[in-house]
């Protein structure tokens, strides 16, 4: 492999990790302080998509106004998910959010379905992002270099939220201990669905960005990102914000890096997501960076 | 008064009920298409084109023919499913689906079995109707396709060297794969690459930067509209100028919305082009198709709609709703007039078609040449 071919791949490379990074930390996040794996984020995704393209075609919308916008309706998805499906079974057994965390995306998946139907649908891509971008024997769009740089300043955004803010720390300490944090006098309720509409915020993102990549949006598109956004948090470390960003460049890079070096194995690129989350299940359960706090 | 009331209601019930076995009979005409998932664009364009056909011909022996869809979502197990429900709860008596080589095989020893006829209305690959008595199909077959296709290569496109993208999840590309390789290497051309992905794909990169340092002189692509649009796509935003040669499954609208600009110039060997009918009914079909949706139909609406008129000429001629006999007079079907060309069936289930070559132009998709078996 020439060394304009391995640049080459790793720009894409970096550009993909920074995707499942964005949806990873949003995994991790309603994790980390309801300890339940929200099935449906990959389902948030999708909509944030849908939400942008709509904007563009029915209601006309620059681009960057539609983008903002659906970020912001799929934050509030995110809020009415936790309200209407989670918060009614906060005291039940674990089981039973797991549950309604797969039925909710079904939901997800079959609503849009029904609503937007069910061909493939166009994405529109401004052409300050695809802009083909070449140096020597390098091709790039400038999408990719776009990609991490919003993703970085999105992560950092959020870092500084988590880190540095009253809601922040409302979250960690709901994710060391949520009854002692009651206790305190701090509204738990509403800091879960702060938690919810950041992730979920993230997923909208990515997803549109994602969408901006591979430009065809379906109802069923979150399904695949979305696993893999899960393999990254758990592979970070579920529960941990860095992790999950670590965990999601760490599996852009292995998926496409193998791939590059192996070519005779693309046919098999999703099984290796798969694998690692094997492999990480088995040898080191609590990720690279460790959960947050021993349970 | 109370019990001559109930009475008369017991009645009323009875002749009501008795009343309904009297009615209208219907022929009931089952549906799989892929309504949903990634091939959505074949099943809806076929099943359109179906549902006009039956607005242009709604009776046979004397009854109306009932449609009943069930959505195959793209997939082999729903594919079977639908097919056991149409069957079995539905009771149709014959099936017209799947849209898709790899689905519509999973479907088929189900009707086969059931002594059902199934009429396949884009399933190219060859072994659909292999070893089957009950299964037809109103396309060419891949073996076929795969010639055609490397005599354009080698011919038009001048091609000496040749590089595949296949799709191993479906048995219509590994075929199709297979014949065109075989086509170009026994006239004297070389496979230079062969690289692999799975429908549900979006990230080319990888199998991209395997093909470039080969320098092929074409790309070809047997695979469904999606990946062919995302491929190409990438290709190009990587710098391949490469001239790309696909199948027929490249006839979707999805095909240029996805792919915008950098789809412009992929020929495709494919069923049908309105400017080439040539059958009275073919005129007809694209007249009403044409006014009903402002848009000329495409290969899957008219080979749904062949589909649906072959299985009544059929029907006419066995005189009967009886599988086996229906499947006699579909084995013994020749020169049908259809709208994609002079359709005849053999004792095999396969037609021999003429193929279209078309090519993306201006955003649309134009003809360009036929060639005849």
């Amino acid at each position: 492999m020439t060394f304009s071919g391995f640049l080459q791949q790793f720009i894409n490379a970096i550009s993909l990790g920074s995707l499942y990074a964005l949806v990873a930390i949003g995994y991790t996040m309603v994790y980390g302080v309801l300890r339940l794996i929200n099935f449906a984020h990959g389902d948030v995704l999708m909509a944030g998509c849908y939400f942008a393209f709509y904007g563009m075609l029915v209601f006309s919308l620059p681009w960057w106004v539609s983008f903002s916008i659906a970020i912001l309706l799929t934050a509030l998805l995110g809020i009415l998910i936790d309200r209407g499906a989670y918060l009614p079974v906060r005291k039940a057994p674990r089981i039973s959010a797991l549950i309604t965390a797969i039925g909710l995306s079904f939901l997800l998946e079959s609503l849009a379905l029904v609503i937007f139907g069910g061909r493939v649908k166009p994405f529109h891509r401004p052409s300050i992002f695809g802009q083909v971008i070449q140096s020597g024997d390098l091709y790039f769009i400038a999408l990719n270099l776009w990609i991490p740089a919003i993703t970085s300043l999105l992560i950092l955004l959020l870092l500084i939220v988590v880190y540095r803010t009253k809601v922040g720390m409302s979250m960690r300490a709901i994710a060391r201990d949520m009854t002692t944090v009651r206790l305190m006098g701090v509204d738990v309720n509403r800091i879960t669905s702060i938690t919810f509409a950041l992730g979920s915020a993230m997923a909208g993102a990515g997803g549109i960005m994602w969408a901006l990549k591979y430009p065809q949006i379906d109802p069923y598109m979150g399904i695949i990102p979305g696993l893999k956004a899960f393999v990254a948090a758990v592979l970070g470390g579920i529960g941990n914000v860095i992790g999950a960003a670590l965990g999601g460049l760490l599996l852009g890079v292995l998926e496409v890096m193998i791939i590059a070096f192996l070519p005779s194995l693309a046919g098999y690129k999703d099984a290796i997501a798969f694998l690692i989350l094997i492999l990480i299940l088995l040898f080191r359960p609590t990720g690279l960076m460790g959960e947050r706090l021993p349970v | 008064m109370k019990k001559v009331f109930v009475l008369s209601i017991i009645g009323f019930a009875v002749i009501f009920f008795a009343a309904g076995s009297f009615g209208a009979e219907t022929v009931r005409v089952g549906g799989v298409m892929a309504m949903t998932g990634a091939v959505a664009a074949y099943g809806q364009d076929a099943w359109t084109g179906i549902q006009l056909a039956k607005e242009m011909v709604p009776t046979v022996l004397g009854k109306q023919v009932e449609l009943v869809l069930v959505d195959s979502k793209s997939d082999k197990i729903e594919t079977a499913n639908a097919v056991s429900r149409l069957i079995e709860k539905e009771k149709v008596i014959a099936i017209l689906g799947e849209n898709t080589s790899g689905n519509t095989m999973a479907g088929a020893p189900i009707a086969e079995k059931a002594m059902v006829p199934m009429v396949a209305s884009s399933a190219t690959n060859p072994m659909v109707t292999q070893g089957k008595k009950y299964v037809f199909r109103t396309c060419f077959i891949d073996p076929y396709q795969g010639e055609i296709a490397a005599k354009y290569a080698f011919n038009e496109l001048k091609a000496k060297t040749a590089a595949l993208i296949v799709d191993k999840s479906q048995d219509f590309s590994v075929g199709l794969a297979k014949f065109f390789k075989d086509a170009f290497t026994k006239m004297g051309g070389k496979i230079v690459a062969e690289t692999f992905c799975v429908t549900e794909d979006k990230d080319f990169s990888a199998q991209i930067s395997f093909i470039k340092p080969t320098n092929p002189d074409v790309i070809y692509e047997p695979l469904y509209y999606s990946p062919v649009a995302l491929f190409t796509k990438q290709a190009r935003e990587l710098g391949m100028k490469t001239p790309v040669l696909s199948c027929d499954g490249a006839q979707a609208d999805e095909l240029i919305q996805i792919g915008g600009k950098e789809v412009e110039g992929v020929a495709f060997t494919g069923h049908f082009h309105a400017k080439a009918a040539t059958t009275m009914l073919a005129k007809d079909f694209i007249a009403r198709f044409k006014e009903k949706y402002k848009t000329e139909p495409n290969s899957f609406h008219a080979l749904g709609a062949d589909s649906y008129f072959i299985l009544l000429d059929a029907i006419t001629r066995a005189k009967s709703t009886e599988g086996p006999k229906i499947r006699n007079a579909l084995a013994t079907t020749k020169n049908f007039e259809g709208i994609t060309g002079k359709i005849s069936i053999g004792e095999d289930g396969n037609a021999e078609k003429t193929m279209v070559i078309m090519v993306v132009k201006d955003g649309k998709f134009e003809y360009l040449t036929s060639v005849n078996p």
